[in-house]
């Protein structure tokens, strides 16, 4: 039988109803309405599906739903809004750091993650960093450079 | 091709090419093939209501354009519109740019004979100068209003973004204000080639836009069909037949539909769905079918294995007693000058099957109707006609009754966009069997098992050069799977049989060679297979460049001084290989144990210029890639910095494919699953990639995939310069590098 959770998400309490299991990603996506994070692998492989939990960026398509107790969760969508882009999401347009653009929520979660703890990172800390997001149209130069950007507060 | 819409009722066709709309004015043309067509404005008339302009200005000043082409990263939701707001010369901050419906005659695509197809990198290219054609007669009758509207010959009138000036008397009128009392002609006056800009005159090709879709990307917003919710959709997926043309014979139903959430199964001419109340569900249950599932060996691909299948094409590609299959390519007498050589130089090259990997799994949204005579779809795909007639032929209905809602792609590369787009057809039998919506999403592990592949290739190849060391003789024989009679019979036919996404590329069309022969050795493992990013371009070019660079050691001279030597008649090639030259610092001295390679390709006539700066580490047989540099000459750049980004990415998807991206079949099955068996580029793999535009005045052609191609003989060059060495295979795996180096 499926249990209830409340998890907050983007400065909202919700009340969820699903096994404790539940991967985090089904729960945003389907109960919650949240398309920033996205299905690419199911196991962890491509980053596509990030989110931040606390202040760690987690694949939320196997992080359990009871692993998340009171920490909160902060999905592409809570990190910034088109009128008021967080500083990560206005470098990356600055930048024009998205192509197909399906990666861009793992690569920007976990790009903020860095920064939270690292606020000036080196370009090998961010490609280390970066290193489990895959990306397939081949935007990492760009992704780099807007990291490195919103390090130095130079996005306009 | 039939004219249909699919947002709005049957299109009617009016004798007028151009209409007044509601709001403001409306301008409709329409492509026919390549020219400028006759009238073909899609209105009822009756209301005066707008239907599909390509244009349409509104009092407020804001002027609407339709995109025609899916936008899957590549840019030309942007690019499009942005070429006919050249010649319109409108203010590029009010335009608002619409996808446009799924209406050929309008806008289809002229080098795909008028489907509305986003495909071989060919937007710009193809739609250039119908936009900028269509954008020219706008103004002029914008021009031609105000001009009789303030009794001034329109030689006097000028136009500055949105905005016609009288400057004699200082007067001016925005769009928007000319909406509001512009007379429509009868037919649309003539602009012919000569009256278009002037490269010099551009103010927006040329300078670049902020990517309209962009942000909406960056912010979490921009909608993907896997993001869709429909009313009343439940989800599904298919497991599909390992082997292509096979199908299911029994399964344990009743462990399925044990799982919770999971409402029924549906069995499907070549694998099994599932309705569940969930994805995750859904996929449960797939995994239950495929624990009991067993298959007919129908399908042509069982008992075939990619290494074995190899040396058997290898064999074939090397034995001159083997026929081919047809003559490919032919020019001069290949076989007299290789009788006439000085020396003669063979090679064989193998080519392994790849994986497009795009980050979006496959899924569409199917509602069709109880009764089963309408459809709406919703989905990303490259081929936006064929997607209704692959529902179309699936349902058995006409197309008039199905209704397409295309979507952006998370990733594409010609994976999307095929005769019978598989995941689509699936979501419409499932939705048929459900009697209600459903999205049909792959699992990673769905989308690399039902992968079509690029197909795997063997080279035989001879060089003839006379006592000068001129290359007087170039012969191969490639013998590859089969993909267009797969992925699209339909084109395969109109092309006459001719197998161009297997082998476009082999052709040496740039270079002074006058003897040339390239024969197929055509074969059909049954594998499923299908263009992907570089197409035939990939290992054509490979095997061409290595192979030259072979010469060039034979010979001992320059490898890029050959290049610039074959050049001679085709001077546009010159700059590209000179540039990147000098941007490597070619020919200076590198760190220990680094050693640099050089290619040239010439894509659809874009022509590129690439040069890869390596080290290996003997023990493990990884190559590292320390800088690539590259020069691409597209003619116009419509937007420089889009063109860079599409090469950088075509460079990074062409570095997987060079160094590790392999699927290999046993027994007919794709053996890998997921990234941690199929292994892409990743963030901290990468080389300083250095990209430079030759920018030339000729007309724009593709930057989409150009760059692919040009990776893997560059890395090939620089490992043979740096170990003496020649690596044989694409990919070159560690495994493969320690092999060549003993």
């Amino acid at each position: 039988m499926p249990d209830t959770f409340h998890i907050h998400v983007n400065a909202a309490e919700h009340t969820v109803a699903a096994d404790g299991d539940t991967p985090l990603l089904y729960v945003l996506r389907n109960d919650l309405g949240l398309n920033g994070p996205k299905f690419g692998c199911g196991l962890a492989q491509c980053g596509a599906c990030t989110a931040i939990v606390g202040e760690e960026a987690v694949r939320t398509c196997v992080f359990p739903l009871s692993a998340i107790g009171d920490a909160p969760v902060v999905t592409l969508e809570g990190l910034g809004s088109a009128d008021k882009p967080h500083p990560v999401q206005k470098a990356f347009i600055a930048e024009q750091a998205a192509q197909c653009g399906y990666c861009i929520n793992g690569m920007i979660m976990t790009a903020k993650a860095l920064l939270d703890r690292n606020p000036h990172p080196t370009r090998a800390e961010i490609r280390q960093a970066l290193a489990g997001n895959l990306c397939r149209c081949g935007t990492h130069l760009r992704i780099v450079r807007a990291i490195e950007a919103a390090a130095k507060g130079a996005a306009p | 091709m039939t004219p249909r819409t699919l947002d709005r009722p049957m299109a009617v066709v009016s004798r007028r090419q151009f209409m007044t709309g509601a709001a403001g004015l409306t301008f409709a043309f329409a492509i026919d093939r390549c020219d400028i067509a006759a009238a073909a404005v899609s209105g009822d008339g009756a209301n005066g209501a707008i239907l599909s302009p390509w244009v349409s200005i509104a009092r407020n000043g804001v002027i609407s354009i339709m995109s025609p082409a899916a936008e899957t990263g590549q840019g030309s939701m942007t690019s499009l519109p942005l070429i006919l707001a050249e010649e319109l010369d409108a203010e590029w901050d009010q335009v608002r740019i619409v996808p446009a419906p799924v209406i050929e005659k309008i806008y289809g695509n002229p080098a795909f004979g008028g489907a509305m197809f986003t495909a071989g990198s060919t937007a710009v290219s193809a739609y250039f100068t119908p936009l900028r054609t269509f954008g020219a007669q706008v103004r002029r009758v914008l021009l031609d209003n105000v001009s009789r509207k303030w009794n001034v010959p329109i030689e006097e009138l000028t136009t500055e973004p949105s905005t016609v000036i009288h400057e004699k008397s200082g007067r001016r009128l925005s769009y928007g204000e000319i909406a509001a009392f512009a007379q429509i002609p009868a037919t649309a006056p003539e602009i012919k080639p000569a009256q278009l800009k002037k490269t010099s005159e551009f103010r927006l090709i040329g300078r670049d836009v902020v990517r309209v879709e962009l942000p909406k990307k960056v912010n979490g917003t921009a909608a993907y069909s896997i993001d869709l919710q429909i009313p009343g959709m439940i989800y599904g997926t298919v497991l599909e037949s390992p082997v292509e043309g096979s199908t299911p014979e029994q399964f344990d139903e009743a462990n399925v539909k044990a799982i919770e959430g999971v409402i029924a199964t549906v069995r499907l001419p070549y694998g099994i769905g599932v309705l569940a109340e969930t994805p995750w569900a859904a996929f449960d249950g797939k995994a239950a079918i495929e624990q009991t599932v067993t298959w007919n060996r129908t399908g042509k691909a069982w008992d075939f294995d990619s290494d074995k299948g190899m040396e058997a094409f290898a064999a074939a590609a090397g034995d001159l007693s083997v026929p081919v299959t047809t003559d490919w390519f032919k020019q001069g007498d290949v076989e007299d000058a290789l009788g006439r050589a000085a020396t003669v130089i063979e090679a064989e090259y193998q080519c392994d099957y790849a994986y497009h990997a795009q980050m979006e799994p496959l899924n569409a949204i199917a509602a069709v109707s109880p009764s089963g005579d309408a459809a709406e779809i919703w989905c990303g795909t490259q081929g936006l006609t064929m997607a209704i007639d692959t529902v179309a032929r699936a349902l058995g209905i006409p197309h008039e009754k199905i209704k397409l809602h295309y979507t952006l792609l998370g990733g594409s590369f010609g994976r999307r966009g095929q005769y019978d787009d598989d995941y689509i057809v699936h979501a419409a039998l499932l939705s048929k069997a459900a009697g209600r919506p459903v999205k049909m999403i792959w699992t990673r592990e769905d989308d690399v098992h039902n992968g079509r592949l690029r197909p795997q290739t063997a080279h035989y190849l001879r060089a003839g050069l006379d006592a000068s060391g001129k290359i007087i003789a170039w012969h191969q024989r490639l013998a590859g799977d089969r993909v267009m009679p797969f992925t699209d019979p339909v084109r395969y036919e109109l092309s006459g049989h001719k197998d161009l996404l297997l082998m476009l590329g082999v052709e040496l069309r740039s270079y002074d060679i006058a003897n040339q022969y390239c024969g197929l050795i055509y074969r059909d493992t049954g594998v499923r297979t299908s263009s992907l990013r570089g197409i035939g371009y990939t290992a054509n070019k490979f095997v061409t460049e290595a192979f030259l660079d072979e010469i060039a050691r034979h010979r001992r001279v320059d490898p890029v001084q050959l290049r610039l030597d074959l050049l001679k008649s085709t001077p546009r090639g010159r700059p590209v290989v000179e540039r990147v030259a000098q941007m490597a610092n070619w020919g200076a001295k590198r760190p220990e144990g680094h050693a640099l390679g050089f290619a040239f390709i010439d894509y659809s006539t874009t022509l590129l210029g690439g040069v890869a700066e390596i080290s290996v580490d003997r023990g493990s047989g990884d190559i590292k890639v320390h800088n690539f540099w590259c020069t691409i000459d597209c003619g116009i750049p419509v937007q420089p910095d889009n063109v860079v980004a599409q090469t950088e990415g075509s460079i990074i998807y062409g570095l997987g494919l060079a160094l590790f991206e392999r699927i290999s079949i046993k027994d007919g099955a794709v053996q890998q699953s997921n990234f941690y068996d199929y292994q892409v580029m990743r963030m901290s793999d990468l080389p300083e990639i250095h990209i430079e535009i030759v920018a030339t005045d000729n007309h724009p052609t593709g930057a989409g995939q150009m760059g692919t191609p040009l990776v893997a003989p560059a890395i090939n060059n620089a490992f043979a310069a740096l170990t003496g060495k020649r690596l044989r295979e694409t990919p070159m795996t560690p495994d493969r590098v320690k092999k060549a180096l003993g």
